[in-house]
């Protein structure tokens, strides 16, 4: 091999892998923004019960702690509500598709009566509140990736009435 | 729904002669194997007249040819036997079925031979078969069968059990039927359906419409009754369905969700998990008098119970060591002892019909594995691994396990699909079990006839 052919290829690979961390800085950037300790924090996916008042809370792979975003939205929830005495909700928990069906079903129950609790600690009485969770059966985003999944695991404040 | 009513007490045994004997062909099911036996299966025989009528009865010309397909099928599927071709037969079927000449089947390196006969008595099939070890010259095993026409591919179900249970010595597990969920749609709108086959794939009847989300259908042990999930009306509740009459009926009416329902090995009793306040503990409920009782009463989720077949014990899967881990208890709730303490999560375990192995999913380090441990959790023994699979069941002799796996899929959610596979325990003989949708949450019945 000559000389020049090496310098060639060393430069090559340099352009190559000046490409490669180019894109893998652009990627992280965007995941970073949306996923903050596994939970997702972007809007993508979030719909609204009333204006400013998000209807969704995220949770990080197996776990069912509210975080400090989420307990901010079911206050907001919980405000609304009791400023609507006449709605009544469902929880709807839910998984993401990295775990066997029965645990996830488990999973999503204990997610959605986390939602609860906290909304109820708020003011807003059980009897308007029902719960149910549909595991990993009903994910919004079909992606088989960790942004994905972190929109998937989540409990859903839906109106009921 | 009366289509599928079983018509096993039609089924006339008739006994004509078993030769017992020493020193004949067997076949090894405990290792891997790599040389299955070589097998000729001869179509069977028939007559004009019975051809005719068959022909007529079930629009199948050749209906003999038909039911050693059958066999063939299976015996190929089991990874333990090697059927040879057809073309390299020298002997017609209706004179090797009378004494084979040995010679022949000897050239082609065949080492066992099915023969057999099928004829029309009284508008009813009659099926004779004859395993002969072609080595020995001698006869293994001779039967008959008398059934409704419409029966046909049972009958070679049953004679690919006599077969296997002759040359193994263990059960067959080819006269029975899986339970699933059929999938069909995309993954954010899924639309299930209870669908029921046969073994083989044959036959397949769809129980539910799709109108309601449908989950982890599971047999009764003792009869052709059906556990699942449910959501009809939105509320998730376990239900029990008779799938020869077609009777639906919810057992777990609790105030929450009930579901990981399983029946209790003698079939009398459900047990299921309830959630409530985010907490699920394991119940059973007496399918008879509907008397319920809680097993376990722990802060943590407590699911997947499976009964160890003498119903002394139960294996159940639960995160009270903070993750999901194996855990195994007496029947009535004490001596909880975790078993599973190899590196990774641990879910579905299910004791195995021979009460020796509980097989289970593991999740490590994102692979999905499917594999068995002693039931004091030593010997965990990996037979599968790959993106995402779980929940296996045992086939009813404890020699194979049917599971089901999903593919990754890409950003908009293509490429996705969820299919029946099928492994023998030794780790060996992993197949793609062909179902006409995709397809999870497999349950094996046991064998209807024996």
């Amino acid at each position: 091999m000559n000389l020049s052919k090496i310098l060639k290829n060393t430069f090559l690979i340099i352009l190559l892998s000046m490409v490669v961390s180019a894109c893998a800085t652009k990627k992280t950037a965007t995941i970073d923004s949306q996923i903050q300790g596994d939970v997702y924090t972007g809007t993508d996916t979030v719909e609204y019960l009333a204006k400013g008042v998000p209807d969704r809370v995220f949770f990080a792979t197996n776990e069912s702690i509210l975080t400090t975003m989420s307990r901010d939205t079911l206050r907001k929830q919980a405000a609304w509500l009791r400023d609507n005495p006449s709605v009544n909700v469902v929880l709807e928990g839910h998984a993401d598709e990295r775990g066997t069906r029965e645990y996830n079903l488990a999973l999503g129950e204990r997610r959605a009566n986390a939602a609860k609790d906290y909304l109820m600690t708020y003011g807003v009485a059980a009897d308007r509140i029902s719960v149910i969770s549909y595991g990993k059966e009903r994910p919004v985003d079909s992606g088989s990736n960790p942004l994905s999944w972190s929109k998937n695991r989540r409990s859903v404040t839906v109106k009921a009435n | 729904m009366k289509k599928f009513k079983l018509i096993l007490n039609t089924i006339l045994i008739l006994f004509i002669s078993i030769t017992k004997s020493f020193s004949l062909v067997e076949v090894d099911i405990t290792r891997g194997n790599l040389n299955p036996l070589p097998i000729a299966v001869s179509p069977l025989f028939q007559d004009n007249k019975s051809n005719k009528f068959f022909e007529k009865e079930l629009e199948i010309e050749d209906i003999g040819s038909e039911i050693s397909k059958v066999i063939e099928n299976n015996l190929k599927q089991s990874g333990l036997f090697n059927p040879l071709s057809k073309d390299a037969f020298l002997q017609k079927p209706d004179i090797a079925h009378l004494k084979p000449r040995f010679e022949d089947w000897i050239l082609i390196k065949s080492q066992a031979l099915i023969t057999g006969k099928v004829s029309a008595v009284n508008e009813k099939l009659k099926v004779e078969f004859r395993l002969w070890d072609v080595l020995a010259g001698r006869e293994m095993l001779a039967l008959a069968f008398t059934t409704v026409p419409s029966n046909w591919r049972r009958v070679g179900h049953i004679i690919t059990d006599k077969v296997y249970e002759r040359l193994t010595g263990e059960k067959g597990y080819f006269d029975t039927r899986i339970i699933y969920v059929s999938e069909e749609g995309p993954k954010t709108q899924r639309i299930k359906k209870l669908a029921i086959m046969d073994q083989d794939g044959f036959n397949t009847k769809y129980l539910t419409l799709g109108n309601e989300l449908v989950l982890t259908p599971r047999f009764n042990p003792t009869n052709q009754m059906v556990t699942y999930l449910s959501y009809f009306r939105n509320l998730p509740r376990v239900y029990l369905l008779d799938i020869e009459t077609g009777i639906q009926e919810v057992v777990g009416d609790f105030p929450g969700m009930t579901f990981a329902p399983r029946f209790s090995p003698d079939g009398k009793k459900i047990i299921m998990s309830f959630a409530k306040d985010g907490n699920s503990d394991i119940y059973t409920m007496d399918i008879e008098n509907r008397i319920v009782e809680k097993i376990t009463n722990h802060p943590s989720i407590d699911t997947s119970p499976s009964y160890s077949p003498d119903g002394k014990f139960i294996t159940f899967n639960s995160d009270r060591s903070g993750y999901q881990q194996i855990y195994v208890m007496k029947s009535d709730g004490s001596n909880v002892k975790r078993i599973s303490f190899g590196k990774g999560l641990y879910g579905t375990p299910v004791w195995s019909p021979r009460g020796d192995l509980i097989a289970f999913t593991k999740l490590h380090k994102g692979k999905f594995y499917i594999g068995v441990m002693r039931v004091d959790g030593k010997g965990e023994r990996l037979l599968t691994e790959n993106y995402y699979q779980e929940a296996p069941s045992w086939a009813p002799n404890g020699r194979v396990l049917i599971f089901y796996r999903e593919t990754k899929s890409n950003d908009k959610g293509e490429g996705f699909s969820a299919k029946l596979w099928s492994i023998d325990l030794t780790g060996y003989n992993e197949r793609m079990v062909v179902t006409e949708t995709d397809a999870s949450d497999p349950s094996w019945s046991s064998l209807l006839s024996n």
